[in-house]
């Protein structure tokens, strides 16, 4: 069975695509320990974390693509689920610091001492545990989706209406994890962190394995994406998106297979968002900022929706786009330049990256292709997204 | 030709597609390892120049900047020029890890300038920790930390929130007091230090009002009304306000339209100053109170020159000068006078040669670096004029220095910071051990 | 207060305290009136040259010389001293009064003079010397012949309930005819009575009932400052009577969080009112309509600059002026965003989200790197500032101006589409855009003025909004989100839904955030529109037929 999944959910261009996320997640870390520092070719140690930060901004963009894009469903609040599993992952992190702290005390996080917390609130127990908290990675953002979505499927609250309100979902959030009252590091968040499963998380060590899990998770969440739109429940999925009401008068139970989907995602952005934690060394309430949902939607927006590699691409190059224009002399301009993008993204490459590329090649090779995938036994073409 | 190169692409087998992407990755590693030049030092420059904290931010780049110019046309240090890096951690708490690490892998910059929020001061931290680099923090802020790495050029809460309420008591004999801050950290430990200090004094509980508000929160009506009913028991009282930057334009001008005089009631702020009040109509906040360690209007030569070449500098005859500014005009002049020390820039040897450093401040003093990494400053009381400035009502007797951790919060009041003798930023002086209280 | 400690000047004894200053004022006019002694020259002029050593301490006593000197130069010299028109120069020790007609005289003698000599500057306040200068020109209008000034300085007494200013209320009391002055000279009366040591316990029991009668917050602080060493009828009266007026205040405070809730929602209903045009009516998710209200707010403060260096006489007009200016420059705004991005994206939703989130950014910068990262001033008109009572409740001016501008534009927008011919072009396209144009109607051009029309008004609500938030760059960002919840709350593509919403919305967090606080107002506020939306999943008031399933 898991084979016969695997050859179906891979194109070509998904292979290439996995081979060159496994390439970089290879040869990036070996660059960085192996060789020399100061060396021409080696990769220091912050593009190792630069890096590892992109790659989790692209599981992000894979979970919005996999329900924007082949559901029909946009969240703008999907930053919630990703900064949910951070905290999930941070709360374990700062167990680990145990008296390590500026204040030692083995038990309380530095800022519940000076808050004067008596004791550890209930919701922090089990958070020293690495299973647990990986669980709850995985948990707490899905049954937030679960909950969300089984409430807002159900009464059929669909397009503007939906976005509008997974925005207030994360804004409520983001107010309440702001409070100082509930318990997670109000504005200041979790950080100063120091040991993940017993390893210095600033070690280079570290951080190169952190990389090499972050591309493993988005192979793996690139591999789950590609197995369920390729699927039967994939057809179903993208028939929702396409015609909704018409999905529903064949029979299908829209709200479930939304439901699922909606939760898978944010599983995978719960995961994203744990990976990215350790590496940046910060959880915050910024996180759950509706600015930065929007602009996870963007990313798949200017690599190509519904072609899931393109918002992996997406989330890529708009941040390395960040990162080269917010230094140096362009720096005051940067936003120009970001803003100019989304403009011009929008309107002269509606399909994004990928599909724009696509479109233009695939008529041009679309002969040979015919030829090749004639061998295949299930070959599915990249869903045009429908407007 | 475009058509042959996607052939290309296209047609590459799986190995040369391995040997492409390493290329690139060696290529990336190259072109951003490629920037190596001596002949200058670097200072890095780390402030918002976007989002919701450029408003405050901005103009401490400038200063930087402005710093720079200056010495170097005085001729750099150590025969060399002083070179800026400015880059934009645009109001991005995580952003500005990066960019920190940006700043000193790459720039290879021997000291930065930067942060103005805790949460920013605290997402930097590991970084300046792991490649032992400098920062210099010029911002109030709640104290409760002394690192090896990181110099607090900003008041501490005893040189700011202390001496202001001490003021309000005998001056004003303030009996009943409204703490009202935003949510966050610095509002949340410096009323928690009030509270304490206020009930040393013999405040009783049902004399104190303690209100959090959201940032950025505009409707100030219900809570304007209910100081209003506060101070209306009989007793003089005051409001204490650490309500951050934007907050406080609504804030004011509900206070203004709703008629409490600062002879009724006074509020005292700890985070409005002379930028802050640039935006708002300040004749009905006549009398108003803040608390700050410079204020433009502090008659003094070097402050009088100062704002003399700041304008110039920036073109503006009425560009107003700030305490961060002030905070950030001392720290350089630390810096410098420390690399001179040791004709280094060298992280190690200029982080110790910092304790003990002096420099003149623009109020007539002068500020020394403490072991804490604390400085002293003296701590001013200014009355808000109708032209936006503040006329200065009260000030300390002599400098105060800065406290690391508060004498006044149990987790903290055995804590000492000392990078001098005991190479430690969080001594307890009962166990006579580094680390905090534990064992 | 603190014991009272005395200066001494020229061998005469001054008291320092503020309350027996107000004393010695009031009682050396009442002397000087019955007796007419004539001012020592004196004391007078070196009173005067006090206010010369820039300490608080001197400018203190000098104000307390003064005042009871009887000098007929005291009144021009106390109001000139809170008014900031008093200078002092240093070095030879004269002090000035700048007439506020820009004239100045030797505050000593009253002399001509030309000009300010070089080292002279305004003589300081601080908060404590500003209640004195308060309190000695409140008791010197308290025989004012404007009645208004009579309250006021019969308000001040009634706070400061000095014994000393019992003859003049007294004697006011008698001869006053103004029906509104009597009673607060009455009121005045009461409060001194009741804190008279040596007034019978009638007479006190007389004056809790006055105060009792007048019921408000200041009231409130008289009767409980009275403490508990009041003789026990006097003391059990007071406590029924601070019973008898928290309860009325109580039931005041509920109307009072009906109008912020009221106000809320003004302003609420303004942010939103042009998104509901361009997201409601047209569908276009704008998400650079908060940066359309920044605009409006941008366009306010140059207007407000230009009348400031050109014509500060106008001034109270400038809101006036900024109004359709702001309208006007956002709606060519929206007019060039239309034609330039909007109209290539029609019927594909979420890229005009994209697009128009990539607009804002760079609005956003470009208003940074134009005016600059910091607030801007917007100052408020004479007719925008300050507050009255109705009843026990305050409500300020800048507040009930913007509601019933709130409401005024509501209406000329609702008049706009249902009258006009454009109106009717706009309802046709939203309704069925092929129709419409084999019908002749020219669609582009309509989709291009109603974006305008809705940016237009956005610009207008930043007019509004300049008057009670910062004009920063971030201005509109804040009301985005809040924006969004009332349109969509309310039902997508009608406005009186939104006009609904955004009230029902502003009220309900007015009434929970004495409850909650304000944060978790606001968190109940968010959680209730997301369950609400599940329960109606179009909004508050849905458009019905067929055009909903798009």
């Amino acid at each position: 069975m898991t084979p016969h999944v695997l050859t179906r959910s891979l194109d070509r261009s998904a292979t290439v695509f996995l081979l060159i996320v496994a390439g970089l997640g290879v040869l990036i870390p070996l660059s960085n320990l192996l060789l020399p520092s100061g060396s021409m070719f080696q990769v220091p140690t912050y593009l190792v974390a630069l890096f590892g930060k992109y790659v989790c901004y692209a599981i992000l963009a894979l979970s919005i693509d996999l329900i924007w894009g082949y559901c029909g469903i946009l969240s703008l609040g999907h930053g919630a689920f990703f900064a949910l599993g951070g905290y999930a992952m941070g709360m374990y992190l700062m167990r680990q610091i145990g008296s390590r702290g500026v204040y030692g005390n083995p038990v309380l996080p530095d800022f519940m001492v000076f808050l004067n917390y008596p004791e550890l609130p209930w919701y922090w127990y089990g958070f020293d545990m690495f299973w647990f908290a990986a669980l709850m990675v995985l948990v707490v953002p899905g049954l937030l989706a679960f909950c969300f979505g089984w409430l807002a499927f159900r009464s059929r609250v669909t397009g503007v209406y939906l976005s509008i309100i997974t925005q207030a979902m994360t804004y409520a959030l983001l107010l309440a994890f702001f409070r100082n009252d509930f318990g997670f590091g109000g504005n200041n968040g979790l950080t100063d962190f120091k040991d993940i499963l017993g390893f210095n998380v600033q070690a280079d060590g570290t951080r190169a394995a952190l990389f090499i899990l972050s591309c493993l998770a988005l192979i793996v969440a690139f591999l789950i994406c590609r197995a369920v739109v390729t699927s039967k429940l994939g057809k179903v999925l993208i028939a929702i998106r396409d015609a909704e009401s018409r999905t529903r008068f064949l029979g299908y139970r829209v709200e479930s297979y939304k439901l699922f989907v909606f939760t898978l995602s944010a599983c995978m952005a719960g995961v994203a968002g744990a990976l990215y934690v350790p590496q940046v060394g910060i959880i915050n309430p910024g996180e759950f900022a509706p600015g930065n949902s929007i602009e996870a939607v963007i990313w798949v927006a200017v690599g190509g929706r519904g072609t899931l590699i393109g918002a992996a691409l997406g989330a890529i190059v708009v941040n390395y786009a960040k990162t080269v224009f917010t230094s140096g002399p362009l720096a005051p301009y940067w936003l120009f330049m970001l803003g100019a993008l989304f403009i011009l993204v929008t309107l002269l490459l509606p399909k994004g990256i990928i599909g724009t590329f696509n479109a233009w090649y695939e008529p041009w090779s679309a002969k040979r292709l015919n030829a090749e995938s004639a061998a295949r036994e299930d070959g599915i073409s990249e869903p045009k997204p429908a407007e | 030709m475009l058509t042959q190169l996607t052939h290309d692409i296209a047609t590459l087998s799986r190995r040369r597609w391995l040997a492409a992407t390493a290329g690139l990755v060696l290529g990336l590693a190259a072109f951003t390892n490629a920037k190596a030049a001596d002949d200058t030092i670097k200072v890095g420059v780390l402030h918002s120049l976007s989002g919701t904290m450029a408003i405050s931010e901005t103009t401490l780049k400038d200063t930087v900047l402005f710093l720079i110019d200056e010495q170097n046309k005085k001729g750099g240090i150590l025969g060399k020029k002083l070179e800026a890096v400015v880059v934009d951690p645009a109001s991005n708490w995580p952003l500005f890890a990066e960019k920190a690490r940006e700043l000193i892998t790459k720039n290879k910059v021997s000291v930065v300038f930067g942060c103005w929020t805790s949460v920013s001061r605290k997402s930097v931290l590991p970084v300046f920790k792991e490649l032992n680099s400098i920062l210099f923090y010029p911002v109030q802020y709640e104290g409760e930390e002394s690192e090896r790495n990181v110099f607090y050029t900003g008041a501490a809460p005893n040189q700011q929130a202390i001496p202001a309420v001490d003021y309000l008591m005998k001056d004003e004999k303030v009996k009943r007091w409204v703490l009202a801050g935003t949510d966050y950290v610095y509002p949340r430990t410096t009323n928690k230090i009030l509270e304490a200090y206020l009930k040393s004094k013999g405040v009783k509980q049902e004399d104190i009002m303690i209100n959090y508000t959201p940032f950025g929160h505009s409707d100030w009506q219900t809570i304007v009304a209910d100081i209003k009913k506060f101070g209306s028991a009989g007793k003089k009282t005051a409001v204490v306000s650490t309500i951050n930057g934007d907050a406080n334009v609504p804030f004011y001008k509900e206070l203004g339209n709703q008629g409490i005089k600062a002879t009724d009631i006074p509020v005292v702020a700890f985070s409005v100053g002379e930028e802050e009040l640039a935006g708002i109509d300040t004749k009905p906040l006549l009398g108003h109170l803040a608390a700050w360690n410079y204020f433009q209007s502090i008659k003094d030569p070097a402050n009088e020159k100062f704002i003399k070449a700041w304008q110039a500098y920036t073109k503006n005859p009425k560009r107003v000068t700030n305490d961060p500014m002030e905070a950030h005009v001392i720290g350089f002049e630390m810096w410098v006078k420390a690399v001179e020390k040791v004709k280094s820039t060298d992280a190690d040897k200029v982080i110790d040669a910092l304790p003990g450093i002096e420099a003149k401040n623009l109020t007539g003093g002068t500020s020394k670096m403490l072991p804490n990494h604390h400085i002293t400053k003296p701590v001013f009381i200014g009355e808000i004029k109708a032209n936006g400035q503040f006329d200065v009502v009260w000030k300390t007797p002599g400098l105060v220095a800065g406290d690391a951790w508060s004498k006044e919060l149990d987790g903290s009041k055995d804590l000492i910071g000392d990078w001098v003798g005991k190479k430690c930023g969080n001594y307890n002086t009962k166990t006579n051990k580094c680390g905090g209280q534990g064992s | 207060m603190s014991p009272p400690s005395t200066y001494s000047c020229r061998g005469r004894n001054v008291p320092a305290n503020f309350l027996d200053r107000l004393r010695a004022i009031v009682l050396s006019f009442f002397l000087i009136a019955a007796f007419a002694v004539p001012a020592l020259a004196g004391p007078f002029e070196d009173a005067v040259a006090k206010f010369a050593n820039d300490e608080f301490s001197d400018t203190d006593e000098a104000i307390g010389l003064i005042a009871s000197s009887g000098n007929a130069l005291a009144f021009p010299i106390i109001s000139a001293l809170q008014d900031g028109r008093l200078s002092a120069d240093p070095e030879s020790k004269r002090v000035f009064v700048t007439g506020a007609d820009g004239k100045i005289v030797d505050a000593a003698t009253g002399a001509a003079v030309a000009s300010l000599p070089a080292g002279a500057s305004a003589v300081r306040l601080n908060n404590r010397l500003r209640r004195a200068v308060e309190a000695a020109l409140g008791s010197l209008t308290l025989l004012s012949p404007d009645p208004a000034k009579r309250i006021a300085a019969a308000q001040q007494v009634f706070k400061s309930h000095d014994e000393a200013a019992l003859p003049v209320i007294d004697g006011a009391l008698a001869k006053e005819t103004n029906k509104a002055a009597k009673s607060a000279f009455a009121e005045a009366r009461a409060a001194i009575l009741l804190y008279k040591s040596d007034a019978s316990d009638a007479e006190k029991l007389e004056s809790i009932a006055i105060i009792k009668a007048r019921g408000d917050q200041e009231a409130l602080a008289l009767l409980t400052g009275l403490g508990s060493d009041a003789p026990p009828l006097v003391a059990q009266a007071a406590s029924s009577a601070i019973a008898a007026i928290q309860s009325n205040l109580a039931l005041w405070s509920m109307v009072q969080n009906a109008w912020y809730g009221l106000s809320l929602g003004s302003v609420l209903l303004l942010a939103a009112i042009g998104l509901a045009i361009t997201f409601g009516v047209m569908g276009v998710i704008n998400m650079a309509h908060g940066e359309m209200v920044m605009i409006g707010a941008y366009t306010t403060f140059v207007v407000q600059e230009v009348i400031r260096t050109s014509y500060p006489g106008l001034f109270d007009y400038s809101l006036l002026m900024a109004v359709p200016l702001a309208f006007l420059v956002a709606g060519a705004l929206g007019v060039v965003i239309e034609r330039s991005i909007i109209r290539f994206l029609y019927g594909r939703p979420l890229e005009t989200l994209l697009a128009t989130w990539g607009l804002s950014l760079v609005l956003q910068q470009a208003v940074r790197t134009a005016f600059g990262p910091t607030n801007r001033e917007v100052g408020n008109p004479s007719w925008m500032s300050g507050a009255f009572e109705l009843g026990q409740i305050t409500i300020t001016y800048n507040r009930l101006w913007i509601l019933c501008f709130t409401l005024a534009v509501f209406a000329i927008l609702l008049a706009m589409l249902r009258y006009t011919a454009l109106g009717l072009e706009m309802r046709a396209v939203t309704q069925n855009r092929r129709m419409a144009a084999s019908m002749g109607i020219a669609t582009s051009r309509v989709d291009a003025l109603t974006f305008g029309l809705g940016s237009g008004i956005a610009g207008i609500a930043g007019v509004a909004l300049s008057q009670i938030d910062n004009v920063s760059p971030n201005l509109g960002q804040s009301y985005i989100i809040d924006s969004f919840m009332v349109v969509v709350f309310g039902g997508v593509g009608n406005l009186w839904g939104t006009l609904v919403g955004a009230f029902t919305l502003g009220i309900a967090n007015k009434f929970l955030e004495p409850v909650a606080g304000a944060v978790l107002g606001k968190i109940a506020i968010l959680v209730l529109i997301i369950l609400f939306i599940q329960k109606r999943p179009r909004g508050l008031f849905a458009l019905k037929g067929r055009a909903i399933e798009a």
